[in-house]
């Protein structure tokens, strides 16, 4: 078993198994403070991944071979390495992660098997629960307009994402000159195609996010 | 039976947590305990003292020592019982501190089992019974399997210290990898100038039997006292006429028909050869899988130009043996290697850096013979595919090592170094050429190593650029690095003319089989595991063997011949007695007991364990029974285990013993 897996289990179970409550003076020695370490975003973050961010050994292959790595503000191990060092907010706030377009390149190369798209989408995960002011706007509103299109129609409806994309940001004629071309290549149905079981979908929605 | 007790403090290292005068004061009380005292150092000198003055005075018979391991000073404690006049193995040691003090933190509880630990060995010291060491006879020759430098160094080491060597070379020629390296980190001189003296001292040595294209095949008996099956590989050339003219090379038709090993395949050699000119011994190789005459029978051009007579068509492979006291394993090491010709190997490959599919990314030892004078390109960089020049070169470390997806995560240690060697190299022929390194870190430990380096980059103004390469593909002719410079934090693209990784050093390919034939453990990976650490680094497991070089981990050409010394050195130690003693601590079989199931034989790590025929007053046999080899015998117990019948008893640890211990818990 290696050093990934072993930590990959004890996180599995570290975020599964919650902390029974303890009382009584016996458990004084579990209990007393000096031993509770404080849960940093960097732990959230390897809970959530089910992997350890001190896996990475900054060796910049993900960087490297990273198909938009001309676009962001900080290389993507640059990422990992201010989560290792506890910089979270810097992290947080960079474009990076909302630029990572979770083509998993960087995953698929990595030495030490630390799967880094996962690892971004845990810090977008965190950005947004911890209210960071993020410069990407428009790419939330398009996950979500993608998210809304999935949740109704059980399948990407490409129209209705545009449309939506289009009403959140109100940048009515960004890429507008494509839309001909993409129509008569049949990459634009004007109709939905929805998938049978819409319900399912839904109930998947409500059970993961709860609405 | 009067036994004493002795309680040590080890500084605070027990008492902290332990009460020793008390667990002192309460063991004097149990039967046959005649004295019992504590003490803070038990192990120094007036603690011995007061050991060998108790039993001379009181007339002990046995005693127990509370006190650390007995890895720690079980052999202390039995030397001053020695002293004394008592048996070692009357001398029992109840592990005090890493059993109990060290692990604990309430003393009261913590003493309770000091008690409990002491009157344990109290039982069983009673039913101890005195043992004397084994003494085994010594053959005085080593074999040295593998002829790289470090098996060189280790036969002539032991070879001048006076014992005859025989030396074991799978390959024709002797010489290793080192003969196949340009020059030598980090002074640059010329391997070949350094080696081939040694290889011809070898050669000529008296007490050396030197064995080229040969192996091991099987390894009998045990320290001192070793049987080896060794394979003579049919050359088809008399060795003793042979006169190594070299005149059927030049004459063999089949010019190009086999890819050159000793030139990493950059160039082709005839189906008779030597793997190169200054090889030892100096005598041709017949490969009968591109041979002529062994296609159609036709040819034959090597034995009409021979006026030696020297070829033989119809020699075969030949069996020798050889009595042996010690083992010296040098086997060396090989480059990882993914192309499409290793399609089957236990690692994943390359696909990334196209290894394998564009004949300009090469590896290392590729680069050393392409800047070889004795290389296929007589000592000019030039790349593979096309002859060029290369203007533009880029070398990337840790191919291979470090890198878990690719299954090794050691760090092959010397690639640093040769990476900088290659590239000053390539900086010395190619004037206007540009190098750059990709490189994680530098691991430049060694005398005169980090300047080495340094000189690569402030005098022959190598780029290093720290970031591993994420892609290499083929554009007009060139080959496009993708990097990332992690310092400046950006992209890096390199259009490269020629591309060598750095690839890692593994294990040579049967090293897992040849250790199962020595009977010596080895690591996931193949590297055979050294005895300890730090403090046996040049021992294997197996009494009597030996290692050295690359096949223990990577090593450099220093640490290897370091190795080798301190190997053939323990060789001769071990020689230098006629008799061997050993611990008496073995296995023994009850042989009215045994069923002959050959259960032990099946689990005995060490192969001690032999077939016994037991014969009747009129010499029939009648039954079989396992005997064991005491030169051999490790005393681990396992047998003793595994034994259906209870007809296994280890001395020193018999079940009488140890049930007695238990009982006393």
């Amino acid at each position: 078993m290696s050093a990934n897996d072993l930590k990959a289990t004890k996180k599995l179970q570290a975020s599964f198994i919650s902390p029974t409550p303890q009382t009584g003076p016996d458990q004084d020695h579990i209990n007393s403070t000096e031993h509770i370490r404080e849960h940093t975003i960097a732990d959230e973050i390897s809970e959530r991944t089910f992997q350890d961010v001190s896996l990475c050994y900054q060796c910049g292959k993900c960087s490297a071979g990273c198909p938009v790595r001309y676009y962001m503000d900080i290389a993507p191990n640059k990422v990992v390495r201010l989560i290792q060092l506890g910089f979270y907010e810097d992290a947080l706030k960079s474009d990076t992660p909302w630029l990572c377009a979770g083509c998993l390149t960087c995953s698929t190369r990595c030495p030490k098997e630390f799967d880094l798209a996962k690892f971004m989408d845990a810090v977008r995960e965190i950005a947004i629960e911890k209210g960071v002011e993020i410069k990407q706007k428009n790419i939330i509103k398009f996950h979500k307009a993608f998210l809304d299109q999935i949740k109704s129609h059980g399948r990407a409806y490409e129209v209705g994402l545009v449309a939506e994309y289009k009403m959140k940001t109100m940048d009515l004629f960004q890429d507008v000159d494509s839309a001909p071309g993409m129509y008569f290549k049949g990459k634009l149905g004007l109709l939905p195609h929805n998938i049978k079981d819409r319900k399912g979908v839904k109930s998947i929605f409500k059970k993961t996010s709860g609405k | 039976m009067k036994i004493g007790v002795f309680i040590c403090h080890c500084g605070e290292n027990i008492s902290r947590t332990v009460d020793c005068p008390r667990v002192a004061r309460v063991c004097e009380s149990y039967p046959g305990v005649e004295y019992a005292i504590d003490y803070k150092y038990m192990c120094s000198d007036p603690g011995q003292n007061m050991i060998r003055d108790a039993i001379r005075e009181k007339g002990l018979d046995a005693i127990v020592v509370g006190s650390c391991s007995p890895h720690m000073h079980e052999r202390t404690f039995r030397n001053a019982a020695v002293s004394a006049g008592i048996n070692p193995f009357l001398v029992e040691i109840a592990n005090l501190r890493e059993h109990c003090s060290w692990v604990h933190d309430d003393v009261e509880a913590a003493t309770q089992k000091a008690i409990e630990l002491v009157r344990m060995a109290i039982e069983k010291v009673k039913r101890d019974k005195p043992l004397s060491k084994i003494n085994v006879p010594v053959t005085k020759r080593v074999l040295v399997i593998g002829g790289g430098i470090a098996g060189i160094q280790a036969a002539l080491d032991t070879a001048n210290a006076g014992y005859e060597v025989v030396l074991v070379e799978k390959e024709p020629s002797i010489g290793g990898h080192m003969s196949q390296l340009s020059e030598t980190f980090p002074t640059l001189d010329c391997s070949q100038c350094i080696l081939t003296p040694r290889m011809v001292e070898v050669y000529q040595h008296p007490k050396i039997k030197l064995l080229t294209y040969s192996e091991v095949v099987k390894i009998e008996g045990f320290i001192g006292n070793f049987k080896a099956t060794i394979k003579k590989k049919a050359r088809h050339i008399n060795e003793e006429l042979c006169s190594g003219c070299g005149l059927c090379i030049t004459k063999c038709p089949t010019k190009k028909k086999a890819y050159n090993s000793f030139e990493e395949d950059l160039a082709f050699r005839p189906a008779v050869y030597i793997p190169f000119p200054q090889a030892v011994p100096n005598i041709p190789v017949i490969d009968e899988s591109v041979c002529m005459y062994y296609k159609n029978g036709k040819c034959g051009m090597c034995v009409k130009v021979c006026d030696r007579g020297a070829i033989d068509f119809d020699q075969k492979d030949t069996m020798l043996v050889a009595d042996i006291g010690a083992i010296i394993v040098a086997t060396g090491f090989k480059l990882y290697n993914i192309d499409k010709k290793a399609a089957d190997s236990k690692y994943k490959g390359y696909g990334e850096y196209g290894y394998g599919k564009y004949r300009d990314v090469i590896d290392g030892l590729q680069f050393e013979r392409i800047a070889s004078a004795s290389g296929p390109t007589a000592g000019e960089i030039k790349r593979p595919s096309d002859g060029k020049v290369p203007k533009k070169i880029v070398f990337i470390q840790c191919v291979g090592s470090r890198d878990d997806s690719k299954g090794i995560s050691y760090c092959s240690k010397i690639c640093c170094m040769y990476t900088a060697k290659h590239a000053m190299l390539y900086k010395h022929k190619v004037h206007d050429g540009e190098a750059y390194i990709f490189y994680m870190d530098i691991r430049a430990g060694g005398k005169m190593y980090e300047e080495f380096v340094r000189r690569a980059i402030e005098e022959d103004d190598v780029k290093y650029i720290r970031g591993r390469v994420s892609r290499i593909y083929e554009e007009n002719g060139k080959y496009i690095v993708k990097g990332e410079d992690t310092i400046a934090g950006m992209p890096v693209e390199i259009d490269a003319d020629l591309v060598v990784l750095a690839t890692a050093m593994i294990p040579q390919e049967n090293s897992a089989a040849l250790a199962r034939t020595i009977g010596i453990p080895y690591d996931k990976y193949g590297f055979f595991n050294e005895a300890h650490p730090k403090l046996r680094p040049v021992e294997s497991t197996t009494a009597g063997v030996f290692l050295a070089g690359a096949c223990q981990s990577p090593r450099d050409i220093p640490e290897s011949v370091a190795m080798a010394s301190a190997a053939a050195c323990k060789a001769t130690i071990l020689l230098s007695s006629d008799t061997l003693e050993r611990e008496p601590v073995v296995a023994k079989v009850n042989e009215d007991l045994c069923a002959g199931c050959f259960y032990c034989k099946k689990v005995c790590p060490f192969g001690a364990i032999e077939v016994k025929d037991v014969k009747d007053m009129n010499g029939i046999v009648y039954k079989e029974v396992a005997y064991i080899n005491q030169g051999v015998c490790q005393g681990c117990g396992t047998c003793t285990a595994t034994c259906l019948s209870k007809s296994i008893e280890l001395a020193g640890f018999n079940n009488e013993e140890i049930f007695a211990e238990i009982a006393a818990l």
